[in-house]
């Protein structure tokens, strides 16, 4: 079977767990209870040149083998070394250790000192080139050039855009549970280059990015009230948005970055907001005696989906981007929480609460289709990587301390965030430029 | 303040606690005891006579620790609701009657709710619990305008235990005094 045959075949799974719309319907009738995806075996030696190369292809491994669709193998079994990346590998060696892809690169500096990184992603079996670029930056970004590469290499053998330059912002929590310490915080996708954005004087929660710059909204809470912030993580400018007469909370952009929908709560009663950003001049979009927070836009800006009690208990609310029109999406046992519209637009992610434990589940904007990917003691806050596949949350034992989990969209690939320490309330960034 | 005179201060808190505790018990269940600390005896170790006799002390007459103690910071809610309970009315008027008495005093209501909610909802929900506290408390007579509310959410738990007692003791509204207290 050819490469991009068994990726046909593996991605038709993906495709018949997640009915998507408008692709190949001959592979749905795969049975999926049967199929464990089986993940792609694919080596990375080491780059060669001057520097990095070994730390690159580390970076790419662990990002792929994070995935959960590919099982990158051991450097010990590789038949050859030191690949030049102007020649053909020994395509014979790689097939006897059963690598069906093989991804080679070299690291150059150019006369300015900048790091030139060349790879190629190679079909072992038919020993076709499958993509080849070439990158140029500083010494200093190597690992983002990694994380590019990763996600061609992803992109281009899966068909879905990739999501590992990224970034994530979380709340770093420490101290006692009464009293938490809660810090911003930013990494790479991957856990690294951590680094704080708050010092911690306060309590800060629900970071939310942009969907189009390199800015976020958090809400901080302090003993003397609430706000709602912007802050550009590029120049660590942060300004308040306004005075609220109450609490403050739950914001998150528009898909143009240019709005932030949020909860104000006046008199006891939490109904949902819209300030646009360049007037700040705001619309109050629901005005209901029940809750209304956690305003989620879909990706067109059309409609928002939000968290509402108005039916006796917290569910989830599609209405349009003008606050008219709302209706209960959904109608499962249990209580829904913290909607998040995907980036495509064909799923909502959720947290849901029902028989003593909380979920990370996904459904149909019209309500249908929903799908519980985890359970435990404390499931919360799902955020989508950019490619609308994957989901950090996170997870909270009893008496414990959070940690970030990611999830894809099939439940089936479940596992710790890279980051060891203690975080909750993730926040994906879009794709780097 | 030297460490027996602090110890013996301690103890007659805890002796007024107690007592507290049991003027409130209303309402033997459902529902955690009225204070956020442990729910055991207290620490009171065995204890020679003393050389001069018992020393008879109480917070001073206005102050935080009067309050607290005398009074009663905290009242609690039933899973998801969010109005007074019975059981926390004569808590409610007892604080209302204090604040009458001392008019200076200016006071924020914090609402609490436990671990089992998400945080943005709990915020929410927080919000509903203190200001159903300050509305009991108006109209009993305390002026709006002494009267703040926040919520913590499930931000500050005051006991930090994953079971129902805990979460029932999570589930609060507290009155904090920010001035004019003695």
């Amino acid at each position: 079977m050819t490469l991009k045959a068994v990726f046909a075949a593996l991605f038709a799974l993906l495709v018949a767990t997640t009915a998507l719309p408008g692709l190949a319907r001959a592979d749905i009738e795969i049975d999926v209870n049967q199929g464990d995806v089986r993940p792609m075996p694919i080596a990375v030696p080491g780059f060669t040149g001057v520097g990095r190369g070994a730390e690159m292809a580390q970076v790419i491994t662990g990002n792929l083998e994070r995935s959960g669709l590919f099982a990158p193998i051991d450097g010990a079994a590789f038949p050859e070394r030191n690949l030049d990346i102007g020649i053909q590998p020994d395509f014979a060696g790689w097939k006897a250790i059963n690598a069906q892809a093989l991804v080679n690169g070299a690291i150059t500096v150019e006369a300015d000192g900048k790091l030139r990184v060349d790879f190629r992603l190679w079909d072992v079996f038919t020993g076709e080139q499958l993509t080849g670029q070439t990158f140029t930056s500083t010494p200093e970004n190597w690992r983002r050039v990694a994380h590019k590469i990763s996600d061609l290499i992803y992109e281009r053998l899966t068909g879905e855009k990739g999501y590992f330059d990224t970034r994530v912002v979380f709340v770093a929590e420490s101290g006692p549970r009464g009293n938490r310490v809660k810090r911003l915080m930013i990494m790479d996708q991957d856990g690294a280059n951590p680094s704080s954005l708050t010092d911690g004087s306060y309590v800060v929660m629900t970071p939310r990015f942009s969907p189009t710059s390199q800015e976020i909204t958090y809400m901080a809470l302090r003993p003397t009230g609430s706000s709602i912030y912007l802050f550009n993580i590029e120049t660590a400018r942060s300004e308040t948005l306004g005075r609220f007469p109450g609490m403050v909370f739950a914001p998150r952009f528009s898909p143009d970055g240019n709005r932030v929908a949020f909860s104000v709560e006046r008199g006891g009663n939490s109904d949902i907001w819209l300030m646009n950003l360049a007037t700040r001049s705001q619309v109050k979009l629901t005005s209901d005696p029940g809750i209304d927070t956690s305003p989620s836009f879909s990706p067109d800006g059309v409609r928002i989906v939000f968290n509402s009690d108005r039916g006796g208990s917290p569910q989830l609310y599609v209405m349009d981007a003008n606050g008219s029109g709302a209706r209960r999406i959904s109608y499962g046992s249990g209580r829904y929480m913290t909607p998040v519209w995907s980036p495509n637009g064909d799923f909502i992610a959720f947290t849901k609460q029902a028989g003593g434990q909380f979920h990370i589940g996904v459904m149909r904007p019209d309500g249908s289709d929903e799908r519980i990917l985890t359970s435990s003691y404390l499931d919360e806050g799902p955020t989508w990587a950019p490619n609308g596949r994957v989901l950090m949350f996170f997870r909270e034992t009893p008496g414990g301390a959070p940690r970030l989990w990611t999830v894809d969209i099939t439940g089936r690939i479940l596992r710790p965030a890279p980051y060891q320490g203690s975080g909750s309330d993730p926040a994906w960034s879009p794709l780097l430029n | 303040m030297s460490f027996d005179a602090k110890h013996a201060v301690r103890l007659a808190l805890i002796v007024a606690a107690t007592a507290s505790m049991a003027a409130c018990a209303t309402k033997p269940v459902p529902g955690p005891g009225p204070g956020p600390g442990p729910s055991g005896p207290g620490p009171a170790g065995p204890r020679g006579p003393g050389p001069s006799g018992p020393i008879d002390t109480r917070p001073i007459p206005g102050s935080v620790q009067d309050f607290v103690i005398n009074v009663g910071d905290f009242v609690y809610f039933d899973l998801d609701r969010y109005d007074v309970r019975s059981d926390a009315m004569p808590v409610l008027d007892a604080q209302a009657a204090w604040l009458r008495q001392y008019p200076n005093v200016r006071v924020r209501i914090e609402g609490n709710c436990d671990e089992r909610g998400t945080r943005e909802y709990n915020l929410a929900l927080g919000a509903r619990r203190a200001n159903a506290v300050r509305d009991y408390l108006a109209s009993r007579g305390v002026a709006s305008s002494r009267i703040t509310t926040l919520s913590w959410g499930k931000e500050r738990p005051v006991d930090p235990g994953s079971n129902e007692d805990a979460w029932a003791r999570n589930r609060n509204g507290h009155t904090v005094i920010v001035e004019g207290a003695r």
